[in-house]
């Protein structure tokens, strides 16, 4: 394993650390997706993004970077702060009263690093394809990364915004969708099945590629290869297989962990399977 | 009453559609979005002098927000377009969240409100929307009267930052405004000044209160008669003004009588100066299919209710 890898996963697992211990500091949030997706965000913003943390909203000759599914703010706060954008004590104000660290996230109060508000679901795809033709017309060759649940996928917007994008040749767009399989209410087989993602998504005209989201190698080696399939006519598309709970074994691939934060023995439990490699906040 | 005449009719989309190429030569960083209403919403004009910065979204409203709210990111200042019904109700959840809580320099553009809008019938006539947009926090609400204050709307809300819900229509009305106009977003325009009634207008509605207080005089009522086109930040200063002056008041909009201009007007006056009030609007029903003129008259939204509205508001001084 190289280095880099090396030093990614230690990120990771200090990024897990800080998604366990910000929802159970405020008895609420979402564990399950912020874990699964832990190594997607590492790679992203430690490896992938040409991005400046002193921000500025318009992000130009910058990579911008959109979530959509707004309740796994906790692994973006994390890496936010672990990157720079925001001291990492700030992480302890998570869902509290006066914070900018929202529930769901927003630019609303000047939080570096947003560029939207999320969490009503759907709506985040629109956005970074908007982001990604102003990005066109100001001739700005860098990128725009979005990424997705996959039981969002239920919203009808996102097909709006799939079709709209792959008819616009928006090609400076990277999208991923978190393939966890679960939601609120159960497995998404269960719920309302999504059915070949990858079928649907190259139907409606987009390039797609699969990665491992839970193997940084993988994750790195997806990204990279999506980065090199940019500016061929196609909006590219990752499905991303995830473990919801990635990284805490009681709380790996079950829905049950979507949005419940762990009790203070259940939170020591998880804290003994991630090592402190940066220092807690 | 002051005179005022009109040589041409031209619905207010034009002045939309017209404000909007100007405003595209003026500033390189106005774009367009359109969900395949072109012609509806007279956008033909910017869309072939800048292709480039024009994006057709096909029939996908809640996208186009979205792609808008996005497009502000890197500079650019997005108008959407569509009837007012798709441009609100359809997509009030994309509006509230991409746009108004992220502080989206975003402009709604809405044509086909209210009943003017005629044959299509309820399902396109939305009565609902002014009430819908002024409740979003940071939103402001333009509704326009004549071709070339809708023009003039058009051009300074790309001037404007922050996100702007402007309302416009399908019929043809007399155009009346100076053409020169300065648009002054947030600020009254007093069409006529009068002692014994204040009539509060906005939309298609101002020309109605303009044959209104014509009517009024002839029967020995001098009527105030005052352009509300920025239904939110509301003039409040005008309006009390006004209402101190003459002691009663009617509202004249194109709207649901609840949450409307009477609505906000209502607000100002039961905190400062409790004044009696009469509503011209539709009594919170929909509409139907039928002649512009013809609904205008069955929904009581015609000079006439307003002449009505005035005298009985004046006896409950």
């Amino acid at each position: 394993m190289s280095t880099d890898i090396k030093k990614l996963e230690n990120i990771a697992s200090q990024v897990r650390r800080d998604v366990v211990r910000m929802v159970h500091g405020c008895s609420s949030g979402h564990p399950g997706g912020s874990l699964g997706c832990a190594d997607y965000f590492t790679a992203l913003y430690f490896h992938v993004l040409k991005h400046d943390p002193a921000f500025n909203m318009d992000g130009k000759d910058e990579d911008l970077f959109f979530l959509s599914q707004g309740h796994i703010s906790p692994v973006f706060y994390s890496v936010l702060a672990r990157s720079g954008y925001f001291d990492v004590s700030e992480l302890n104000t998570f869902r509290k009263i006066n914070s900018r660290l929202q529930g769901h996230p927003t630019p609303h109060d000047d939080l570096p690093g947003v560029r939207i508000a999320s969490g009503s679901l759907g709506q985040g795809l629109s956005v970074a394809i908007g982001a990604a033709q102003t990005k066109k017309l100001n001739e700005d060759k860098q990128l725009v990364f979005v990424l997705m649940g996959d039981g969002e996928l239920q919203e009808g917007q996102v097909w709006e915004a799939a079709m709209y994008a792959a008819h616009h040749k928006v090609d400076n767009l990277i999208a991923a969708i978190d393939v966890n399989g679960q939601q609120i209410d159960g497995p998404t087989e269960q719920v309302m099945s999504l059915g070949s993602l990858k079928a649907k998504w190259e139907a409606f005209g987009w390039d797609v590629s699969e990665m491992n989201g839970n193997d940084m190698t993988d994750v790195v080696r997806g990204l990279e290869l999506a980065k090199n399939k940019t500016n061929k006519s196609k909006p590219v598309m990752i499905l991303m297989q995830t473990d919801m709970g990635f990284g805490v074994d009681f709380m790996m691939g079950t829905h049950k962990w979507h949005g419940v934060a762990p009790n203070d023995e259940q939170l020591e439990v998880a804290l003994t399977q991630l090592e402190e490699t940066l220092g807690d906040y | 009453m002051k005179k005022y005449t009109f040589t041409e009719k031209k619905d207010t989309r034009s002045g939309f559609g017209d404000g909007l190429a100007e405003a595209g030569k003026k500033n390189d960083r106005v774009v367009a979005l359109c969900a395949d209403l072109i012609g509806s919403l007279k956008m033909d004009a910017f869309k072939n002098e800048f292709p480039e910065r024009f994006y057709q979204v096909g029939i996908a409203e809640a996208n186009m927000i979205g792609l808008a709210a996005g497009m502000t990111i890197g500079g650019k200042i997005p108008f959407t377009g569509t009837f007012a019904n798709f441009s609100t109700g359809r997509v009030y959840d994309q509006i509230r969240q991409s746009v108004a809580y992220s502080g989206k320099n975003v402009k709604i553009c809405a044509s086909h409100a209210g009943l003017t809008l005629g044959e299509d019938g309820a399902t396109h006539q939305i009565l609902e929307d002014l009430g819908l947009m002024k409740m979003l926090p940071g939103m402001t609400v333009i509704n326009p009267c004549d071709y070339n204050q809708t023009k003039a709307a058009t051009m300074a809300i790309a001037d404007h930052e922050g996100p702007v819900y402007l309302r416009f229509g399908r019929p043809v009305v007399p155009v009346f405004t100076d053409p020169n106009q300065k648009f002054e977003i947030g600020k009254a325009w007093m069409v006529n000044e009068g002692k014994d009634v204040s009539i509060i207008a906005t939309g298609h509605m101002v020309w109605e209160a303009i044959l209104a207080g014509e009517k009024l005089a002839e029967l020995g009522i001098d009527a105030e008669i005052i352009n509300i086109h920025t239904i939110k930040p509301l003039d409040e200063e005008a309006i009390l003004a006004s209402v101190k002056k003459t002691g009663c008041v009617v509202t004249a909009e194109e709207h649901n009588r609840l949450g409307g201009l009477g609505d906000s007007v209502a607000q100002v006056l039961a905190k400062n100066l409790p004044t009696p009030q009469e509503y011209i609007a539709v009594d919170d029903s929909f509409g139907e299919s039928g002649k512009p003129s013809d609904l205008m008259v069955k929904y009581g939204l015609t000079a006439d209710d307003i002449v009505k509205a005035a005298q009985k508001v004046i006896k409950r001084k």
